[in-house]
């Protein structure tokens, strides 16, 4: 499960890096760190395609896979989701510190300065 | 039977004043862990009885419920099958007391439906996203030897946050890394392993439910609220067995304020926390009060399991 977690990673990293859509072979010529099969390459393209972060699409008799989105897009959403922008607080994650309206910024920033000044004092 | 469902509706009816007078408490700060303890008690309570109630209006006029019976619940199980009985059969005053009996079980019934719907339909939610969530992680985060045990993600944004679940983990963005320093940066991971320990998210869950399910309810809304922020408390006040209150203190200013944005307008304004969490955060490490003595956090755990053992007595245990 590890390991094609770490696939699955390496080969997202491929279709990013990529300009246009790739085989699987391209694919797999371009994992130059490691010997993988074929069929492995194939098997976790298909597995990113059904989970929507890959797309395929038909050349010829090959099949060609790009990805769905960036890699800013998912980092995008990760933090979204993340700092609980939706406003609905939902159980799902735990944040550490939600975002704070501009005003308490303010009152958190004179915080901090006063402290400095006891550090200082 | 008259009397058990005189106390279950006054019970389910209580728990609302006795919610916003928990509300507007100030010693919950000083002993989190209590407050959260009673806060569960109220909610479950309040449920209990309010189902309770209910069924017990529609076995009162109860015709099978004779005492011995297996308490309110059983009373209104039997009732209900005389009920229908004499609604189909009966003619007149019986039939209609009887359609009016059937009435009352029916929005029991419902009642506690819903509750347990609610209840799975949030939590499949959070499933879902965490899922999607861990996923997505998989396919981003690196570690760092900075936050060992963590995950960083490379985003200028200042986020630090626990997924939850089994398959747990502690996520931290690049931004938060070059924001603090190795200090903060173990308070951080101290208060965030603390969630995970004590899987307070299982804590807030029903909370959350029950505010999606009512979204327009404030009183529900702000008790979501309140729990939330006492959650914060709890793990703020673990961190702090591993960490100096300063360093979390300075930690949580640094991530707050550089997450600062203009005030959501709207809905969105309403759906958000109330103002100043962080800096009532802050305000608590910097200045504590002592927690509650022993006696009173020993009456508070009392009434929090007599809230729940009277309606749930009234309803399971035979009389």
């Amino acid at each position: 499960m590890r390991r094609l977690g770490e696939l699955e990673r390496a080969i997202m990293d491929v279709l990013w890096e990529s300009t246009e859509p790739l085989t699987v072979r391209q694919v797999g010529e371009r994992l130059t760190d490691r010997e993988l099969a074929h069929t492995t390459v194939m098997t976790v393209l298909d597995r990113l395609a059904k989970k929507g972060f890959a797309r395929r699409e038909r050349d010829g008799r090959a099949w060609r896979y790009c990805a769905a989105a960036d890699r800013e897009t998912y980092v995008t959403e990760l933090m979204l989701h993340a700092l609980d922008q939706t406003g609905d607080r939902s159980a799902a994650l735990a944040s550490f510190a939600r975002s704070v309206s501009d005003a308490e910024a303010q009152v958190l920033r004179r915080a901090l300065e006063s402290l400095g000044e006891i550090d200082r004092g | 039977m008259l009397a058990a469902v005189f106390v279950l509706a006054a019970v389910a009816v209580g728990t609302v004043p006795a919610a916003a007078a928990l509300l507007s408490a100030r010693w919950p700060y000083r002993s989190p862990a209590a407050a959260i303890l009673l806060w569960q008690a109220l909610g479950l309570s309040w449920g209990l009885a309010a189902v309770g109630a209910l069924a017990g209006l529609g076995a009162l006029a109860g015709l099978g419920a004779r005492p011995g019976g297996w308490g309110v619940a059983g009373g209104a199980l039997t009732g209900a099958a005389g009920a229908a009985r004499a609604a189909v059969l009966g003619s007149g005053p019986a039939m209609l007391a009887a359609i009016a009996r059937l009435v009352f079980l029916a929005a029991a019934a419902v009642l506690l439906a819903r509750l347990c719907w609610v209840l799975l339909a949030a939590s499949a939610a959070v499933l879902l996203a965490r899922r999607r969530h861990r996923a997505l992680l998989r396919l981003l985060a690196h570690g760092d030897p900075k936050v060992p045990g963590a995950l960083v993600v490379d985003s200028p944004a200042a986020a630090a946050y626990c997924v939850p679940g089994l398959r747990s983990a502690i996520v931290v963005s690049a931004g938060t890394l070059d924001l603090l320093d190795a200090a903060e940066l173990a308070a951080v991971l101290a208060h965030e392993r603390a969630h995970l320990r004590e899987r307070h998210d299982l804590v807030l869950l029903p909370f959350s439910a029950l505010n999606r399910a009512l979204p327009r309810c404030r009183l529900v809304r702000q008790v979501h609220g309140s729990v939330a922020l006492l959650v914060e408390m709890l793990a703020d006040d673990r961190a702090l067995r591993h960490r100096t209150a300063r360093e979390l203190a300075t930690a949580l200013i640094r991530v707050g304020a550089s997450s600062a944005g203009p005030a959501p307008s709207g809905a969105l304004a309403a759906a958000q926390a109330p103002d100043g969490e962080t800096a009532a955060r802050v305000a608590r490490l910097l200045a504590p009060a002592p927690p509650l003595p022993a006696a009173t956090l020993a009456l508070i755990c009392s009434a929090a399991a007599l809230l729940v053992a009277v309606p749930a007595g009234l309803l399971l245990l035979p009389w």
